[in-house]
């Protein structure tokens, strides 16, 4: 690495709603680069060093957990796997990640929005069977590929990218968004889950749900997961179009 | 005073607390979860690895059952654990993995025919039953005897959380997110729920309830350099600490990974090396074979992480810029086994390390992993100090890992422990009213309150930051892998000296509603307080057990030392912790202390192991017509609930 001790400069978006009379404002922090520097280890000396009142998100520092997704130089992003070292011109500007609850500064209320998804889906298997299964006897069988097939869309870490990069839900509100819509095309593959197309119907066939979408794949491009977004709405949409 | 009232109060919302939540709800008790982030988010999303489950499906696991378990987790432990709740665990376990597929986990299944797989660096065929087609299939772990660890591709956690807790979801479980417990509420031994601080708005709740669990997960982050989240703090088990009353157990029992990255310390899994990777030094030489010519990287972890050590020690590291390291190879498994099963690894590789171990080599070391001490409970998973305070989890030690546990056995210890604990939480909550008076809830109140407001007024004092780093860092050089008594006293003195000035705490930032610094403020104490517990029962354990490795005491002495260490906190003035220790009861084993088959056997023995094998034989004769169910409750019988007790299929063998 040439670039030695490189002073970087942050802006970040700071405002805490609880705090009276705070306003919204972008805010200059400067931090000498250090080798595999992630925004992750630069916002935490920022917070030790600088200012201790500046909140942001991060739990597993891996890319695991969904938690840090943030407007990194213009795209969402998750903020831990981030490299400094990506941006030539050492110059990173930080938002919080639109559509969300702002809680202060960079950290974002995606886990209220996130059960209300799961609520709103029913985010799990349906089968009325499920708690007389006897446990000691072998598990149900289920097709290798299928499994594979079920985890790759299970792969979502609900970071709420997929959600802020969206035209439709700048629009609608109540949109599902792709997080919803990567849960339902999981679900409805699953042979476990005996819901009907009918029932999924219920739940998506309407202009907040997947025909709404208006395909133009934020989604797509930003998941950090790098879930095939637009394979599954197209997916769910035709299945929906042929039920009414 | 906000007070909210439940049954059955849950500290922790990852696997552990979740399934005891579970528990406690479908037998009709009010329940609600705590959590400092979304459930989903917590860290045993981050097990990529797997859980183990004796299952038997895959041909590698062919013959296995809960005794061959059983035995490893022992031998495992290095005889440290708690053999009736080992043998609970691995009885459950494959109920565990049953009930969460039918709940939606789509474990990776048996492909019936041929396979190509890598074992000891070699390219081999092996041949699946067609009869097993489709059932759960298994991973090669370290220290097991059969291939028993049930995954899915490449995010085990993460699937298992996401079924765990859309299926709290479905039941309408409320999680209440961004909520730090600070502080239990007990009277007279009996815990009646925490003061809880609301992350948002500064707000102080008191959460009354009639059982209290805490499944708070790890505390990994005592260390500077861990796998662990940075949210793995082990607050909830020093709020247990705190109350004077609950003991911990084991706490200098810690766990060090040997292939996390270098410098970061994010954790590659031990499923590397089960699906044939090599750990390899600065000249490419494949080591491990010399140390360990029978289990080699697979060996147990504890042992993998100081042969490694070993080795470095003797300069055969590579250099960099932050200290020496070693390679681990996966790039003999192939890009398609990689990228199927190993995915999130190579990610981590690309993202923090810019290289693709597809064709490089990942550097790594061992790093701070696991804690195996915690909340000591005992079989039911209930505090014996303080009644009405369960724990289960990585928080608790339930004791099932004794001084080191096997990989893929932690997150099954919190599903199958979240089973039986809830099942005992509920009972609880069944036979025991709520009985505290609004005088003791308000006490418990105020304290929290002062404690807060006095942090908040102070002009001068300590940087909690500062702090925190400083501990961090006594941890890392003076108890970590290999241990010794001038430098565990060091670490003791030193870190008694950061607890004083813990009290003397100020802040920048002087708001009570949402505050990283204060946040930070609140936890430093009780951080170094847990570090206490560490350090001082490490010092005074004059033995090597498992992961807890002196040089000045090489050898496991079972004469002396075959007992779990108890630590309380006497009062918020005192300087250090209390030990006392339990003795492990070699008359009641089902598995009299032996040798783990590592390395030179140096065991100081115990009076009673040849006694108790000597019994053992005699019982075992006396009932020659005995199966292996009978002649196991004859010689442990446990406390396992009375839904759990059934016996477990398996392929080709039935319920024998
Ligand atoms: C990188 C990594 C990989 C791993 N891989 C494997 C593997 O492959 N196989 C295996 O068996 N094990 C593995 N482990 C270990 C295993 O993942 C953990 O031991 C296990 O998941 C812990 O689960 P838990 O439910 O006890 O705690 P966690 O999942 O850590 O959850 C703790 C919960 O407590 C909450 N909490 C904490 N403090 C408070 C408080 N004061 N107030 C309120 N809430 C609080 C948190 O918000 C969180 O919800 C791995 C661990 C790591 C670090
Ligand atoms: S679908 Fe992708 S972008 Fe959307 S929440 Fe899930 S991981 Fe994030
Ligand atoms: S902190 Fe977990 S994904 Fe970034």
């Amino acid at each position: 690495m040439s670039d030695q001790a490189r002073v970087l400069k942050f802006q970040i978006f700071r405002y805490n709603p609880l705090k009276k009379g705070d306003k919204p404002r972008m805010v200059t922090y400067e931090v000498a680069e250090a080798p595999g520097m992630t925004i992750f280890i630069a916002l935490n000396e920022i917070r030790e060093t600088q200012d201790p009142s500046l909140q942001f998100d991060f739990v597993c520092r891996a890319g695991i957990c969904g938690s840090c997704a943030m407007v990194i130089n213009g795209q969402p992003d998750l903020a831990c796997r981030t490299l400094t070292a990506n941006f030539a011109d050492g110059e990173i500007t930080l938002l919080p990640l639109p559509g969300f609850e702002l809680i202060g500064d960079l950290s974002v209320n995606t886990g209220k929005f996130m059960r209300a998804m799961s609520e709103r889906v029913e985010s799990w298997i349906h089968d009325l069977h499920a708690d007389e299964v006897n446990y000691d006897a072998l598990e149900e069988r289920m097709d290798p590929d299928v499994a594979d097939e079920i985890y790759e869309l299970e792969r979502c870490v609900e970071c709420g990218a997929c959600v802020s990069a969206c035209a439709t839900k700048r629009m609608r509100p109540d949109f599902l968004s792709a997080v919803g819509f990567m849960r339902l095309a999981r679900f409805a593959l699953d042979p476990r889950d005996k819901r009907t197309d009918d029932e999924f119907y219920e739940i998506m066939g309407n202009d907040d749900g997947v025909f709404g979408c208006m395909t133009l794949l934020g989604c797509e491009d930003y998941c950090p997961k790098d879930l095939p977004h637009q394979t599954q709405i197209a997916y769910l949409r035709r299945k929906m179009a042929l039920i009414r | 005073m906000k007070v909210i009232y439940t049954d059955s109060l849950v500290i922790g919302g990852g696997l552990a607390g979740l399934r005891v939540a579970i528990a406690s709800m479908q037998r009709g008790y009010d329940t609600i979860v705590l959590s400092l982030i979304p459930a989903k988010r917590s860290h045993s999303a981050a097990a990529q690895g797997g859980m183990q489950a004796s299952l038997g499906a895959c041909i590698k696991g062919d013959g296995d059952d809960e005794d061959v378990h059983f035995g490893d987790t022992v031998k495992g432990s290095d005889w440290g654990c708690d053999q009736d709740v080992a043998r609970m665990f691995v009885n459950t376990a494959p109920k565990a993995i049953r009930q969460l597929s039918a709940w939606g986990v789509p474990w990776s299944r048996v492909r019936g025919g041929d396979r190509e797989v890598i074992i000891n660096g070699e390219k081999v065929t092996i041949t699946e039953k067609h009869e097993a087609h489709g059932l759960i299939t298994a991973r090669d772990f370290g220290g097991t005897k059969k291939w028993r660890t049930c995954f899915t591709s490449d995010g085990t956690g993460h699937t298992m959380l996401y079924a765990m807790d859309n299926k709290a979801i479905q039941l309408g479980i409320p999680v209440h997110e961004r909520k730090e417990a600070l502080a239990l509420i007990h009277e007279d031994g009996v815990c009646y729920g925490a003061i809880v601080r609301d992350l948002i708005t500064g707000e102080l709740i008191a959460y009354v309830a009639k059982a209290t669990t805490i499944a708070t997960g790890g505390y990994g982050r005592l260390y500077s350099v861990t796998t662990n989240a940075v949210i793995s703090e082990g607050i909830g088990t020093a709020i247990a600490l705190e109350t004077g009353v609950a003991t911990l157990g084991n706490m200098e029992a810690v766990q060090f990974h040997p292939t996390a990255i270098v410098p970061v310390g994010i954790l590659t899994t031990e499923g590397c090396r089960g699906d044939g990777g090599l750990l390899l030094d600065k000249d490419g030489y494949r080591f491990m074979p010399d140390y360990e010519p029978e289990k080699k990287e697979l060996a147990s972890r504890d042992v993998v992480s100081r042969r490694m050590t070993e080795h470095m020690r003797k300069g055969k590291g590579v250099p960099s810029p932050y200290g020496d390291h070693l390679w681990l190879d996966i790039t003999l498994l192939g890009r398609k086994h990689i990228e199927k099963n190993l995915r999130e690894v190579k990610e981590i590789c690309e993202y923090f390390l810019g290289i693709d171990p597809v064709k490089e080599y990942i550097p790594v070391r061992p790093t701070q992993h696991y804690s195996m001490g915690g909340v000591r409970t005992n079989a039911t998973g209930e505090s014996p100090t303080l009644k009405g305070l369960f724990s289960a989890g990585e928080a608790a030690c339930w004791d099932m890992h004794g001084f080191n546990r096997l990989g893929g056995n932690s997150v099954a210890e919190t599903v199958v422990a979240g089973m039986i604990v809830g099942e005992f939480v509920a009972d609880y909550c069944g036979a025991n009213p709520l009985n505290v008076s609004t005088g003791t809830i308000a006490h418990f109140l105020k304290k929290e309150e002062k404690k807060i407001t006095d942090l908040l007024v102070r002009d001068f004092g300590e940087n909690p930051f500062a702090l925190k780093a400083e501990m961090q860092q006594i941890m890392m050089d003076k108890v970590g892998i290999f241990r010794n008594g001038p430098d565990l006293e060091k670490a003791v003195e030193e870190l008694t000296v950061l607890n004083q000035r813990a009290r003397h705490i100020a802040l920048r930032n002087r708001i009570s509603s949402s505050n990283p610094e204060l946040v930070e403020a609140i936890r430093v104490p009780k951080m170094i307080k847990m570090a206490q517990c560490v350090a001082y029962g490490a010092m005074l354990r004059t033995e090597s057990r498992g992961a807890h490795a002196r040089e000045d005491f090489p050898e496991r002495n079972d004469r002396d030392w075959l007992k779990r260490t108890l630590a309380t906190w006497p009062d918020d003035s005192s300087d250090l912790p209390e030990l006392s220790y339990e003795d492990l009861d070699v008359m009641k084993m089902e598995m009299p202390p032996g040798s783990r088959g590592y390395g030179v056997d140096n065991i100081i023995v115990h009076s009673d192991a040849e006694k108790r094998m000597a019994e053992i034989e005699e019982i075992t004769k006396a009932n020659s017509s005995a199966d292996r169910f009978e002649l196991q409750q004859l010689l442990n019988p446990t406390p396992i609930p009375e839904k759990f007790k059934g016996k477990n299929e398996r392929i080709g063998r039935g319920y024998k």
